[in-house]
């Protein structure tokens, strides 16, 4: 156990710092001179010569990634060049609002997935088998921009039952704060509904025509008891799992829906950050996130081995 | 039994009147603005959104009225000096900033020579040929000259002339933005960005009577759909660029009223006509007839029905024409497409072929997909390309584009307008224009102070830059804003800032 | 006792494995459904030239975001082109966006992870933590950084997508790798004097096969929504040229007072997307004996 996870823990370093190597260069070389976007429509030439100098753009990119793993080695993460503001600052700010979402979606994508999951693997190539699958698919099949806005046209437009956009902290109001959540969560949390149900059916239908299953079934028990019992409950392993794995996958959907719903979360700070050449922003954060999904995986692997018995070698 | 009862109605009484009271005298206005401000330092300040936020938190030296005229607001009244190569200003006695500090033309000095000299300042081409400023007394200031310079008031009403405290520019430095001190009639009080700005009134603002609310928020809401659904919900009191679609939507409702104004920008076609090799290399470049034929090929009233609904006005001047300043000896030309096919015969080009770069900008690339169509009827060959808005400037910065989609936000002086874009080598001449005889009308038009002469030597600039076309100035938008009818009181200038005195709530 | 062993009726001939498995997918309706879908697009997408009523180009001023009727079907555009043709042009930057990037990842991805599964050693370390660097950051970010980095366009965005899924079939690969590499077969194979290289393209590759074939299709509806979103940006297909994904980003402002622009190119997505779904869901069931 212990080996394992010092070989796990050992893997964690060169995987982050090729990460960042690979966020730097991606930022470094997207077109065009950073110093002109950040300089602004009025493109003073002694404005652009300052930003140069003070972002050593003239130097190449090796040294450039020196200077700034330099400062991350020493947390600080430079500053946004746009609203001059620390990008650790940014980050702490903005971290309650998207874990808060990243929560509420994976709510409601368990509920979601895993009753579609159980539904469809009970009563599998039935009309129920279908009907489930189709609800829990329909979420990954829309592009979730497009449902944000038909759902703010739908409830906050036309409905008035929620906000159509904005976020209030929870520790502010905690009902205005749910209710401006919970259609992006539901938006989110869609589309990982599917992977959810994917994973739950196939588990389920293992663990189905498992021998233990039949003899529950030969000892004469409600089928209920059977399914919720004794199949879910070893079903549920991997899936439980799954929850951190899915954390990248809900960053991705993340980006768009937070632009969409205006929600001050992580995806909407990297979108703007990258067209408006604010690179430093990009590369803390997705440095953050990426480290942060590393670690969760991590956890998501001890948390396996420690749960189910069979991998304990 | 019954005194219970009395007891507790009186108590639920008296909860409910201490809960509702401070409700009732709490007004805040919440405006949905485009996009996110950047730096709130007016010194670094860089974006049209910006503006909207300081037009609360910071005041200037003076402003401009609907009709774009400067007025007064830190200063009281103003002379130029015998050579105009000097301005002297009254300051108005009494007004603090929000720490407290007095406003007095030191203050004012500090100020000025802070957006001149401080790193990364976006102020200095503005007032460059401000040489110095002398306190006078008190409360008066001289800024001297290095040549009269008749845009200087309208540069004066706005960033460059914000005033911010002293104190703690001194003490915050660079990091001032995060927390800026000025001495507008709200100050600041929470930022979180991408989210909220938030101001709450400065009981002391010295014209405090036209002040009728206690908190502004502005919240970015970028997609104009959602912005609006904000609106209507009534999360919002005012937005700002409402949708020209939405507009006709919005005549019939009764609980939101609208505002247009004609901005004091342009839209327009930046053409490389001297800026790099590809100037000679392209045939829209090397020939003014082909420009001319070109613009021939253009229905301007068409293109403003369809790329932006109706909401604009046509133009084919640095300045619209409904402004003071318009070159009435250059009217807009008429769509000709047979003049048009004449002028390219005439310049041996039959089927030019030439690529428009278009940023990935909604409006950008509607006004280019609709001339495309029109230009391909007098023969033209238009291929849009297509790039993300960083990289279209850049490429123009390096003359890597033969004619380019390119829109300004406009300054309320017209020399705001034109000097940057068409005196030689200067930071916008993305056309790469040099006109020896242009470059002087223009420089004497920013020393000439007398309107009357000054406008004569902007139609002298007008006969040659509208014949040798760098920039097809295209139209000119409506600034569009929609809010909540319980407002009264809103001032539609045409910079498109939301000034906040005497804007009333219910 | 004689009727138990009825030697003069045939034995059923054994059906091969790929055979057994389209039996099976064949049986899941969903499957059947969505395989339908696709085709009915692929058909629309090569033959839009015979299909489409209309120049998708063809712009008209008079015509601006008028309601389906007579003359359009499917109404028009805010520069008064015919929604309808569009959508059936559009069929093919969508479908092509969806399979040249899974086409792409696969071209990538599979010898890399073939080479890493099998090879081991400093090699498969390598891979495995760039595929790790990879999948650590948010699929679109990358995509996004892709897209700006080379421009927008169709095909940059195909590039950007496909590179940015590429990790996901590496690791696919090689976990299949693994896991037949320890197979008695192989084994076998290999004390038999086998290459390496005849080993790993005629035993272990075929092994390989099934779950990409799932995983590709699954890809594909992911790589479609995901030219939609890159469309929202104004990364993507680039007008005057049609895709439903940037027709979508365009009509999203016109959604109160013409719903139709949004309605059919919404429409198309949510199908063509919920097919491959499906039909690679069926495809899973059909290819693992488990499920079957």
């Amino acid at each position: 156990m212990l080996q394992f996870l010092v070989k796990r823990l050992a893997a964690i370093v060169p995987t982050v710092f090729l990460v960042s190597v690979l966020i730097f260069t991606l930022q470094q070389l997207l077109p065009g001179d950073p110093a002109v976007a950040m300089a602004g429509e009025d493109r003073d030439p002694n404005v652009i010569a300052y930003l140069r100098a003070k972002f050593h753009l003239d130097e190449p990119i090796p040294v450039r990634y020196l200077y700034w793993a330099k400062g991350v080695l020493h947390g600080d993460l430079g500053d946004s060049v746009r609203i001059q503001e620390p990008v650790t600052q940014l980050i702490l700010e903005k971290l309650p609002v998207t874990i808060e979402l990243a929560a509420l979606a994976m709510t409601i994508a368990l509920v979601i997935g895993i009753s579609a999951g159980i539904v469809s693997a009970v009563f599998k190539d039935t009309v129920w088998d279908y009907g489930a699958n189709v609800f829990a698919l329909w979420g990954l099949s829309t592009p979730n921009f497009w449902l944000g806005i038909l759902m703010i046209l739908l409830f906050s437009v036309r409905l008035g039952w929620l906000p159509a956009s904005g976020y209030v902290s929870p520790f502010e109001d905690l009902r205005a704060n749910l209710a401006s959540m919970i259609m992006p969560a539901f938006v989110l949390g869609n589309a990982i509904a599917a992977v959810l149900m994917r994973h739950t059916r196939s588990a389920m239908l293992q663990v189905l025509s498992a021998d233990y299953v039949r003899t529950a079934r030969a000892k004469g028990l409600d089928e209920r008891v059977v399914v919720l019992r004794h199949a879910l409950r070893n079903a549920l392993v991997p899936i439980v799992t799954l929850g951190a794995l899915e954390f990248g996958t809900l960053l991705s959907g993340a980006v768009l829906t937070e632009q969409v719903f205006s929600i001050p979360g992580f995806g909407k700070l990297i979108v703007d950050a990258v067209f408006n050449r604010d690179y430093l922003v990009v590369q803390g954060v997705v440095l953050f996130t990426a480290s942060a999904y590393i670690l969760l995986n991590l956890l998501a692997d001890v948390a396996y081995v420690l749960i189910n018995p069979r991998m304990r070698t | 039994m019954t005194t219970f009862f009395r007891s507790g109605r009186i108590a639920a009484f008296v909860l409910a009147a201490l809960v509702c009271a401070p409700a009732a005298f709490a007004q805040t206005l919440r405006v949905g603005l485009a996009e996110d401000p950047d730096v709130l330092d007016p010194t670094l300040a860089r974006t049209f959104v910006g503006r909207i936020v300081f037009a609360g938190l910071c005041d200037k030296l003076v402003d401009v009225d609907e009709k774009l005229t400067i007025v007064p607001q830190l200063a009281t009244s103003w002379q130029w000096g015998p050579d105009q190569k000097s301005l002297t200003m009254k300051i108005r006695q009494g007004v603090t900033f929000h720490d407290g500090e007095k406003l007095d033309a030191a203050a004012v000095k500090f100020n000025i020579e802070r957006h001149k000299t401080m790193q990364g300042s976006n102020r200095r081409g503005e007032l460059a040929p401000v040489t110095s400023v002398d306190v006078v007394d008190p409360y008066t200031v001289r800024f001297n000259l290095s040549a009269p310079f008749a845009p200087l008031l309208a540069q004066l009403a706005d960033r460059a002339g914000m005033m911010v405290s002293p104190k703690a520019a001194k003490a915050e430095g660079e990091k001032f933005g995060a927390h800026p001190v000025c001495s507008g009639p709200f100050k600041f009080a929470e930022r979180v960005a991408q989210d909220r700005i938030v101001l709450e009134r400065f009981p002391n603002y010295w014209n405090k009577g036209a002040i009728h609310f206690d908190k502004v928020i502005y919240q970015p809401i970028i997609d104009p759909t959602v912005r609006l659904a904000n609106l209507k919900s009534g999360q919002l009191d005012f937005i700002e660029r409402v949708a020209p679609s939405d507009m006709k939507a919005l005549k019939g409702d009764a609980k939101i009223k609208v505002a247009r104004m004609v901005e004091i920008g342009y839209q327009g076609i930046t053409i490389n006509v001297g800026k790099s090799d590809l100037a000679q290399k392209n045939p829209l470049g090397k020939d003014a007839r082909v420009r001319e034929a070109f613009e021939l090929s253009l229905d301007r009233q068409a293109i403003v029905d369809v790329a932006q609904d109706g909401e604009g006005l046509p133009g084919n001047q640095w300045v619209a024409p409904t402004s003071a300043w318009y070159a009435k000896n250059m009217p807009i030309p008429k769509r000709d497409v047979a003049r048009a096919k004449a002028l390219l015969k005439e310049a041996g080009v039959t089927n030019p072929s030439f690529t428009l770069l278009t940023p990935t900008t909604a409006d950008a690339q509607r006004v280019a997909q609709v001339v495309q169509a029109m230009a391909k009827e007098a023969g033209f060959d238009v291929k849009i390309q297509s790039t993300e808005f960083a990289t279209s400037l850049d490429m123009a910065d390096k003359g890597t584009y033969e004619a380019y989609v390119l829109a300004w936000s406009g300054r309320a002086d017209p020399d705001g307008n034109l000097y940057s874009f068409d005196v030689t080598k200067q930071p916008l001449n993305y056309a790469g224009y040099s006109n020896p005889e242009v470059d002087r009308l223009i420089k004497e038009s920013r020393e000439t102070v007398d309107p009357a002469a000054r406008l004569k030597l902007f139609e002298q600039v007008a006969a040659h830059t509208l014949k040798d076309r760098p920039i097809l100035y295209l139209y000119h938008r409506h600034l569009l804003w929609a809010y909540s009818s319980k407002l009264s009181g809103l001032r539609t200038v045409p910079d498109g800032l939301v000034r906040l005195q005497d804007l009333k709530g219910r | 006792m004689a009727a138990a062993l009825d030697l003069a009726t045939p034995l059923p001939r054994e059906l091969s494995p790929a055979r057994r498995a389209l039996r099976r997918l064949a049986r899941r309706k969903g499957a059947m459904v969505g395989l339908a879908i696709v085709v009915f697009f692929v058909v629309m997408a090569i033959f839009a030239g015979w299909i489409a009523p209309q120049d998708p180009l063809a712009t008209s001023w008079s015509a601006v975001r008028k309601a389906p009727g007579a003359a359009h079907w499917f109404g028009t555009d805010e520069i008064g082109r015919d929604v309808l043709s569009r959508v059936v042009w559009g069929a093919r930057a969508s479908l092509l966006a969806g399979v040249v990037s899974v086409c792409i990842s696969l071209a990538v991805g599979v010898p890399i992870g073939l080479a890493a599964g099998y090879v081991g050693g400093w090699v498969d370390m390598l891979v495995s933590r760039l595929a790790d660097a990879m999948l650590a950051c948010p699929f679109l970010i990358l995509a996004i950084a892709l897209a700006a980095f080379l421009g927008p366009s169709l095909t940059n965005a195909m590039i950007a997508i496909g590179v940015a899924a590429t990790p996901v079939f590496v690791r696919l690969t090689r976990a299949q790798v693994l896991a037949v590499k320890v197979e008695d077969y192989v084994e076998a194979a290999r004390a038999v004097g086998n290459s390496h290289l005849r080993i790993a393209l005629r035993h272990v590759f075929p092994n390989v096969v099934p779950p990409l074939i799932v995983q590709a299709t699954l890809a594909i509806a992911a790589a479609v929504i995901a030219e939609a979103s890159l469309s929202f940006l104004g990364l993507g297909q680039q007008p005057p040229a049609p895709s439903w994904g940037s027709m979508l980003n365009t009509a999203k402002n016109y959604v109160e007072n013409a719903p139709w622009m949004a309605i059919w190119p919404g429409l198309s997505i949510f199908l063509l997307v919920l097919s491959f779904n499906l039909l690679g869901d069926g495809l899973r069931d059909a290819l693992d004996p488990r499920h079957g």
